[in-house]
Parts: C-alpha cells; structure tokens; sequence
C-alpha cells in the first residue's frame, strides 16, 4: 500500500494548497493553546475548520486535528470543547498527547479516532500498546529519537500503526518532555503550543552582524550574507568546558526523503511533514516531493532527486536519528 | 511538610554513591529515591549496591521508592523497566513505560518527569494506584494550587521541586559525548567528570544551562525558599532536594529548620549563596515570568 | 543565499527615481484606500492578526528610498509612505519584489528570512502574525487594484503598473499549478 503523506496546515488556504498538491493526509489545530503550534496568525476557527474538513473530504483527503498541548489545571474544559468540536466538524482522527485527555475523549467520545501526538514521547512497544490498550490508539506519532531499525523493531511488536516525521524542524530533545523554552521565555511547547515564541524572539543588526535573542539570551550571531536560523533554543551557538558551537544540535532541519523505502520496510504508515508554521507555497512544493516519492517507490521507480534544500533552516539538511550515529 | 530526595541525576563514582546514601540515613529527610534516572549505561557501575543502600535507609526510617530511567527506548532497559516492581519497594515512574509493567492493582509513586499537568490527567493516575506525585516543575503555583486540592480528594500526596538544578529536556543523544566527539555507544563516560552537570553559556559567557549525558538542566539552581509559605497552604505535602555533590548533608538540614520555622524566610538562600557565591538560584516556575527568575533579586546579570 | 533558479529581481532605478521625487501624501492617501478595499474584502486577515490588529509595522523595501508604514487599526487600515526615518513595532525590510512575493505566496517567508532576504526587527511575533495573516488571504494586488474606482485609484494603479512593467516582480498570483 502506498505509504500515507500527511501534511502540515496552518491556514485554510495552506490546506487548500496541500489537499491540490496531493497530500493523502492534512493534520491542523485550532486557534488556541489546544495545539503545540499556537503561533500568531495561524490555525483554524471552528467555522475555518468545519469548511476545511468539508473541502479535503471532497477532494478525497483527510483532516486529523492536533489537540496535542497539556491542559492547563482548572482549564481542562477548553480542552474537552476542542475535541466535542473537532468530532462535530467531522474530523478523521485527532492527536492527543495528554493522558487525561486521552482518558476523557476515550470514554465520552469512543467513535472519535484517537492518535498519539509526537508530544507524548512514546519511544517503545511496550508503551504504544498500552496507549492502544487502555485508551484505544490507533497511530502512534514516533518520537524523533528513534532510528530506522529502532522503529522496525516497533512495528514488530505492534499492531498500532506509525507514523514518522520525514521533513522540516527537528527536535532533538523527546518532544512533551522539554522545558527549556518556558525557563528562558515562561512559555512552553506542553503548556502554551510553542517553543522558542516569536514573541521573546529579538534580532539584532550590528554592524552587518545578526545577533538572534530569546528571551535576553543570546542564542546565535551570524556575520553578514549567513543564513540566518531562527533562534530555536536547542539549536543555537553555546560554550561549554572548552568547546563553542552547536553543542545540542547544528541549525539543520529533517529531510528522510531518501530514507523512504527503509522507512516502508520498517513498517510505517505514515510520513509526517513539519510545519504548520509555513507558508502554504512551502506546503504545496514539499508535498509535491514527497508525493512524487511515495509513488515512485509505489511502482518501483527510482525516487526522484531531492530539490528541497532552500526550504530548509539554515539550508542544512540531515537525516537526523534515523541514523544511529546521530547520537 | 516533609522532604524528599529526588534520584541522583548525575554520574558519580560508586564508592562516592554509596556514601552519599549512607550519609542520607542519618540526615532528617523522611524518603529517598533510588536509582537511575538519566542513563541505562551507568547503572552497571553502581547496580549491586542499590539493594544494600535501600536496606540502609529503610533501617534509619526512610521510604524508600526506586526510579524507573526517563526515557526508555533500547530492550536491555524495558527490561530494566520491567524488572523494578521485583525489588520490593515502591517504584516511581519516570517514563509511562514503567506504568505498562506494573500489576493492576499495584501502588506507585509519580516523579516530575512524567506530564501531570492537569485533575484529569491527577484522576486517572490516581485511579491507577498513585499514591504520591511529585509535579512537573514547570508548573506555576496556580496550578499546583489547582491539583494540590485534587490530590488531597484522592489521598494522593503532592510534592514540588523543591532544590537542585532543574530537569529541562531529555533526549535520544548524548550531549557530553557529542561535546568530546564521540557517539553515544562510544560515550567512554564522559559525563562523570561533571558531578554536578557541565555548565552551557551562551557565547558571551552568560550562565544558561548545564549538560548531564542524555539530560539538559537548568544552569540555575531552583530554590523554593521564598515559596515555601505559599506551598504550605496549597497542602503541598513534600519538597523534592536534588542530589548535588557537595554541602547536600547541610542543605537539608537547612530546608529541615526552614520548614520547621527555625530559619526564617531568605536566610536559607543566603546560606547556600554564601557558601557558593558563583551560584544562581531561581524559583521562576513557581512564581516569576520565565523558568530562570529569582524572587530573591530583582536584577539579573546580563 | 538567492536560489540561482528562482532569483529575486531587484526594483531598478526609474521606480526609485519617481518615488523619490513623487508628493508621497496623495500616494499615502491612495494606498490606505486601498488598504481599506483589501481589509473590506479579506475580513479574515485582521481576525488573524489577533492582538496585533493595532501594530504599527514599517514594510521597508531596500531597494526603493520610501518606507511603508502600516497600523490595520483593527480593519479600517492606515498606510503612509515616508522617506523619513521611522520606528514601528516591527519591521520587514527586503527587495520589493520580496515583499510582493511573500504577499502573493510565490515565495516562502520562513525561507527568505533564513537566507535573510528578508529581515525582520522589533516584535517579531506581530510580523510573523501579518506573514501568516496575508498567507492565508491568497491575495491578488493588481486584480484588487483594477476593482478600485474613483479619483484616488490612478495613483495606486499607476504605481502597480510601473512596477510591473519596470521589474518584473510578482503582482498577480501564480497559478497553482506553476508555482513551482
């Protein structure tokens, strides 16, 4: 079966791009703290997402809503509204990650398809069974920790389908289980929907230097005519002992494209692409990409050449820790 | 309210583990955690003194829980995983991965690694067998005061980070083995040079951060001196004291008189600032606008 | 670093000489018009912005000697030009023909500002609201313009098809299908 393409939206309109550039799959959010892209512009009223579901429906895709931030104490009923929301706008799955959330949705919404969002970081069998024992998952969103034989050896101790991320920004830490971003800005991906915020983000021009702050601390500085990466907090230029550099991991960003057909062995269903964040001409050209390969390896054609490099952070790309020596 | 020591994150030496629990048998905290948190390679080193260390601190009055790793992903340590309910003390739960191990019905503790953020998430953990949970210390004090009065429904005790430097990330690399060009496999411990975490700056020189191995800290040390009042009335029932290498025998004996009201509000911060006056202290999560701050300063060095 | 494939163009000089000499407040009168047209007609956009429906942005296009300074004043926007140096809560300073083509979503704007042929100052929050906002309006500024009417649209459509004629940036959307 030809290996599902699911594809980031983060406007109706980059949906729209994405459903007519060929993704099987389009996974968004609402416009509140329910997701962990809750980023100034972005994401879908519930007006926006009903239509939006409607639209992929018609052209023969899915939607799944990510409903994958940490519900606030004293606040879970935001969280429950999402959901109640999600299932009335017809959505095929949503994306949780929260355990009382999980436990919620089970009990008072059991026809509502349940995936496990990245955010819950479950990195073996044995969790990802009892996640589809207890709470009826269906798909497990791997953490970006894992490796290619790691994720084979997954597959074959469950029937929980998988779900990879193959493209865009790269957590190097296990995702849902980070705090650096809310010691140095108060806001974080687990109870905010968003890491390293743009609102504590400064750049600073110094004579042709770019300096990049978040939240006062100075996370990289490039000399003029460099390209410049956003100021993500695991990614940036630090010193420790003797040593100055990318200490947690260079400003690169994912590309599995070429890890495909192993990926296909392995046993995953799904390629996940990041980046609910970008723009919808991003979307419809990495789509197209990942489209092109699925059905290349599809009837055994050799997979076409990669052409995604400028779309990239700091146009670096790597294969992340789907090679073991990423470690 | 009582204190905790939480689980050593750091590599030390076996015979200096070994003394440090022994010193905790005669220091006034009422539980101590046990085992490895951070990394499956270095239990091999000290592995076969954690049943004499339980026995020792079991005797001198001590609960005693034993964790599970933080993130598990290899087979030896879901075996190692596996394998923690056989050793006859409650297990703390660091991964849910240790959850799908335990027996139903089975009691066991929550440590601060695992995402309670919430009464429902509280509920069912509850409902589960949690008996004691230790909050993630992201938490600001709303929402410990939110799930503090839940907790006291259920008979769930609640503890809050209450010293050492904090647990930020977690991840499938190894940061000090990557500091000194190696790969994970091949890390040759590198991290047991750094008993404390080797400390990140930005490059300007600005404290950040510290490395552990797998694990990412605060550089700051968290301090809930000024909060202690505060959690008290929340019905906080324990504070968590991280291990550190040095002065941890003082330092509980200090957050022992602070709690019982010998040492007043701000003298205990000023003893640990006093005895280590390159350190930073925070208690931001609980109370301030970003993780880093410190109630005790309104500065901040740049 | 410009793709070599899909380089930027860069405005040439008559359409910097002519602003450089132009009265810039009837320009300024007939670009909040159309501001307003746009706002009218794409509602959704100033939901978007959010918190940011009242920000002062400065859109700096380098290669031209005027800056546009814009407040969406929660849908009844306001637009003026200046040559004059000017603080805003952010700034988005690039090529002209960037700054269209982020508007018309032939470029990606996390890509330009990576390869920093667009540089963002001040609150960076409120102008990745106003990317992700115009994202999403899929607009068309010449087919917007050519719907203006009255004695204040020659200006603007004069100004757009100066630029269209002189540089070749984008005005009107790419078709989808060849966007790449």
């Amino acid at each position: 079966m030809v290996m599902e393409i699911v594809c980031p939206a983060g406007t109706p309109a980059a949906l729209r791009a994405a459903v007519k550039a060929g993704a099987h799959t389009i996974y968004c959010g609402f416009n509140d703290e329910t997701n962990a892209r809750n980023f100034p512009g972005l994401n879908f009223n519930r007006v926006e997402m009903r239509e939006a579901v409607q639209f992929a429906h018609q052209h023969g895709s899915s939607v799944l809503v990510a409903i994958n931030t940490f519900p606030r104490a004293g606040d879970e009923a935001i969280w429950h509204r999402a959901v109640a929301d999600a299932e009335a706008c017809g959505v095929d799955a949503v994306i949780l990650a929260d355990l009382g959330l999980l436990d919620h949705t089970a009990r008072t919404h059991p026809g509502l398809r349940r995936h496990l969002s990245v955010q819950a970081a479950a990195a073996n069998a044995d969790v990802i069974n009892f996640y589809a024992d207890t709470f009826g998952v269906k798909r497990v969103v791997l953490p970006r920790v894992l490796s290619v034989p790691e994720i084979a050896a997954i597959n074959a101790e469950t029937e929980v389908e998988t779900e990879v991320f193959v493209f865009g920004g790269l957590c190097v830490m296990a995702e849902g289980r980070c705090s650096l971003s809310s010691y140095a800005t108060g806001l974080s991906p687990n109870m905010n929907g968003v890491c390293s915020p743009a609102s504590h983000v400064e750049y600073i021009e110094d004579r042709g230097a770019l300096d990049a702050r978040l939240g006062g601390y100075l996370i990289h500085r490039v000399d003029k005519g460099e390209p410049a990466p956003y100021p993500t907090l695991c990614k940036g230029c630090f010193t420790a002992g003797e040593k100055t550099g990318h200490l947690f991991e260079d400003p690169v960003s994912l590309n599995a494209e070429r890890l495909i057909p192993q990926l296909q062995k392995a046993g995953v269903t799904a390629l996940k692409i990041e980046g609910r964040q970008r723009s919808k001409s991003y979307v419809a050209q990495v789509v197209r990409n990942f489209r092109a390969a699925v059905d290349a390896l599809e009837a055994g054609r050799p997979l076409p050449e990669g052409m995604l490099a400028r779309l990239s952070e700091g146009q670096a790309m790597t294969t992340g820790a789907y090679k073991k020596t990423w470690r | 309210m009582e204190l905790t020591v939480g689980p050593n994150q750091f590599f030390w030496p076996a015979e200096g583990w070994s003394v440090f629990y022994d010193d905790l048998t005669r220091s006034p905290v009422d539980r101590v955690v046990v085992g490895e948190l951070v990394c499956s390679k270095r239990l091999p080193f000290y592995q076969d003194r954690i049943p004499d260390a339980i026995s020792k601190l079991v005797g001198a009055g001590k609960d005693v829980a034993l964790t599970s790793l933080a993130l598990v992903t290899l087979k030896r340590e879901r075996r190692l995983t596996a394998e923690l309910a056989e050793m006859g003390v409650m297990v703390e739960i660091n991964d849910l991965t240790a959850l799908a191990h335990l027996p139903e019905p089975c009691i066991f503790s929550v440590g601060p690694l695992v995402n309670v953020y919430n009464e429902g998430t509280l509920r069912w953990l509850a409902a589960r067998g949690a008996r004691r949970i230790c909050l993630p210390p992201e938490l600001p004090m709303v929402s410990v005061e939110t799930l503090t009065k839940v907790a006291t429904d259920l008979g769930v005790a609640i503890e809050v980070w209450g010293h050492g430097r904090l647990p930020l990330a977690i991840s499938g690399r190894c940061y000090h083995a990557r500091l000194h060009g190696r790969s994970k496999d091949n890390c040759q411990f590198a991290c047991e040079d750094d008993p404390d975490g080797l400390d990140v700056l930005t490059t300007v020189g600005r404290p950040f951060m510290a490395m552990n191995g797998v694990q990412t800290l605060s550089d700051s040390y968290a301090c809930s001196d000024h909060q202690i009042e505060i959690l008290r009335s929340a019905g906080v029932s324990a504070l968590r004291l991280s291990p550190q290498s040095t002065g941890f025998a003082a330092l509980c004996a200090m957050y022992k008189q602070r709690i019982a009201g010998t040492l007043p509000r701000g003298a205990l911060a000023q003893e640990v600032l006093t005895a280590n006056p390159r350190l930073r202290l925070s208690d931001g999560f609980l109370s301030g606008s970003c993780g880093a701050e410190w109630s005790g300063t309104t500065n901040h060095s740049p | 670093m410009p793709d070599p494939e899909n380089p930027i163009p860069h405005c040439p000089a008559p359409l910097a000489a002519a602003l450089r000499v132009l009265p810039l407040a009837p320009l300024s009168l007939s670009l909040t018009l159309f501001a307003r047209r746009i706002a009218k007609t794409h509602p959704g956009m100033v939901q978007r912005l959010g918190e940011h429906a009242q920000t002062d942005f400065i859109l700096d296009p380098v290669d031209l000697p005027v800056v546009l300074c814009l407040n969406p004043n929660g849908g009844l926007p306001r637009v003026r030009l200046t040559r004059q140096q000017v603080a805003g809560a952010a700034r988005i300073s690039g090529p002209l023909s960037a700054l269209l083509g982020l508007v018309h979503g032939a470029f990606d704007g996390d890509a330009l500002f990576f390869s920093r042929d667009l540089v963002i100052e001040g609150d960076t929050g409120a102008a990745l609201a106003l990317r992700n906002a115009i994202d999403d309006a899929e607009l068309d500024l010449a087919h917007e313009a050519a719907a203006l009417s009255g004695p204040l649209a020659r200006p603007v459509q004069r100004l757009i098809a100066l630029t269209e004629r002189r540089t070749g940036p984008c005005l009107t959307r790419p078709e989808d299908a060849v966007i790449w």
